[in-house]
């Protein structure tokens, strides 16, 4: 909107900054206790869009704090590098439906190595992007991580994650808190 | 075998019409240390890196510029710029040399889904009257199943709520169990939004496409139809 000089009168924000302001008001009560003596390890993967172009590490700082929240500090790892000096993770800027599919695996190869440097079972990646990319990147080299949504491991941490809206879990969590 | 580049001769036209629209861009001004080059993942993927590539532009080579498909294996992630001591935006040279290409030459995929986007609001050309259903039926299906949801609401274009979501179109086309958790979560927290009919995919091929007008339009459209029809103050971007 700013390319076009289109003017707007609403505030655009993301979802991960609400959520990090919900639980800091007290209302959204998530809590770590379902994974205190699984330790399922998570990693998160930062957007170019909202690390990087975003200018500032505002919203990939709230990334973390809603994360830890919801699996316990102690159970989350980071890649590295992170944060603004992330490294794309290669699906970005249309290279999904771009067709040079074997220079995408090239370059996601560096994605794929970083995440299993974390020894994480999840990946959370918010940006469809990212998503995509990273979890065609374990099928493709054999990665036997999850890539799954924060508002799964919200709810999941909540305790209200039903069973049909547990199809991305692996075979660890399928049961957790039913 | 290498070529002999006459700088006196050089007429650079991509260079100067790049230079014309991003009189920021500081393509003059590489030092050609390579840092771009070492923390790029695209480097070296069809003989290319970003150093090359600018490089080549900087020197005229506008045709192999042109021809190498290395402009769409590149992300634009930035952080080529992130890091370059002279801060050249590399990221926009590069959608400036996809934008100089013709749009029929430009990778089929993007372009199907930016032509869907424009027609339909979102990547996946699904039906407005398809969206709304699904996102119906979800939610009965919560109300239904889950008694801790049984109030469960959404909805589509309700005025004056606090905030209108966009969605990515791959959840209601080919997940749509993965739209649950997410309302679930608004209607704990008692937050007062909706989705928009108009444009109401996260998703924009049409700016990977680095096709202007399309882009503009989407964002026009949408622009217009929160501000103007929904009157909504916030935007929540849900990827």
């Amino acid at each position: 909107m700013r390319k076009y000089k289109i003017d707007h009168n609403f505030k655009l924000v993301t979802i991960i900054e609400l959520y990090a302001q919900w639980i800091r008001e007290g209302k959204l009560v998530v809590n770590a206790d379902w994974n205190r003596d699984l330790k399922v390890k998570f990693t998160v993967q930062d957007p170019c869009n909202i690390g990087r172009k975003a200018g500032t590490n505002r919203i990939v700082d709230d990334l973390r704090f809603v994360l830890k929240a919801a699996i316990g500090e102690e159970n989350f790892r980071e890649m590295a590098p992170n944060r603004a000096n992330n490294f794309c993770c290669g699906g970005g800027g249309g290279a999904l439906q771009a067709g040079h599919t074997d220079q995408r695996k090239a370059y996601g190869k560096i994605k794929f190595d970083q995440v299993m440097e974390t020894g994480a079972q999840y990946v959370i990646a918010p940006c469809h992007n990212c998503h995509a990319q990273i979890e065609d990147m374990g099928a493709h080299y054999g990665g036997a991580y999850h890539v799954v949504h924060l508002w799964t491991i919200l709810c999941l941490a909540m305790g209200i994650l039903d069973e049909n809206e547990r199809s991305y879990l692996g075979p660890d969590l399928a049961m957790v808190g039913l | 075998m290498a070529r002999v580049i006459d700088i006196d001769d050089c007429t650079c036209e991509l260079k100067e019409q790049i230079t014309h629209l991003l009189p920021d861009a500081n393509l003059d001004l590489c030092l050609t240390c390579g840092t771009c080059t070492g923390g790029c993942p695209a480097s070296e993927q069809y003989d290319m890196d970003p150093r090359r590539f600018l490089r080549m532009v900087v020197l005229g080579m506008d045709d192999e510029v042109r021809n190498s498909p290395w402009a769409w294996v590149c992300t634009m992630c930035a952080r080529c710029k992130h890091a370059c001591p002279m801060d050249i935006d590399i990221p926009k040279l590069i959608y400036n040399v996809r934008a100089s290409l013709p749009r029929e030459e430009r990778p089929k995929g993007i372009r199907g889904s930016c032509d869907q986007h424009i027609k339909a609001g979102n990547a996946m050309g699904v039906p407005r009257d398809d969206f709304i259903f699904t996102v119906e039926d979800v939610a009965e299906e919560i109300r239904e199943n889950q008694p801790a949801f049984k109030d469960l609401k959404v909805s589509v274009d309700r005025k004056g709520t606090a905030m209108v979501l966009n969605q990515n179109s791959r959840e209601p086309v080919t997940e749509p169990d993965e739209l649950g958790p997410l309302w679930k979560i608004l209607h704990l927290v008692d937050a007062d939004w909706t989705y928009p009919s108009v444009m109401w995919a996260g998703e924009n091929y049409c700016m990977f496409l680095a096709d202007d007008e399309g882009w503009r339009y989407i964002l026009e459209e949408f622009v217009h139809h929160v501000d103007i029809n929904l009157k909504s103050p916030l935007v929540v971007n849900t990827e």
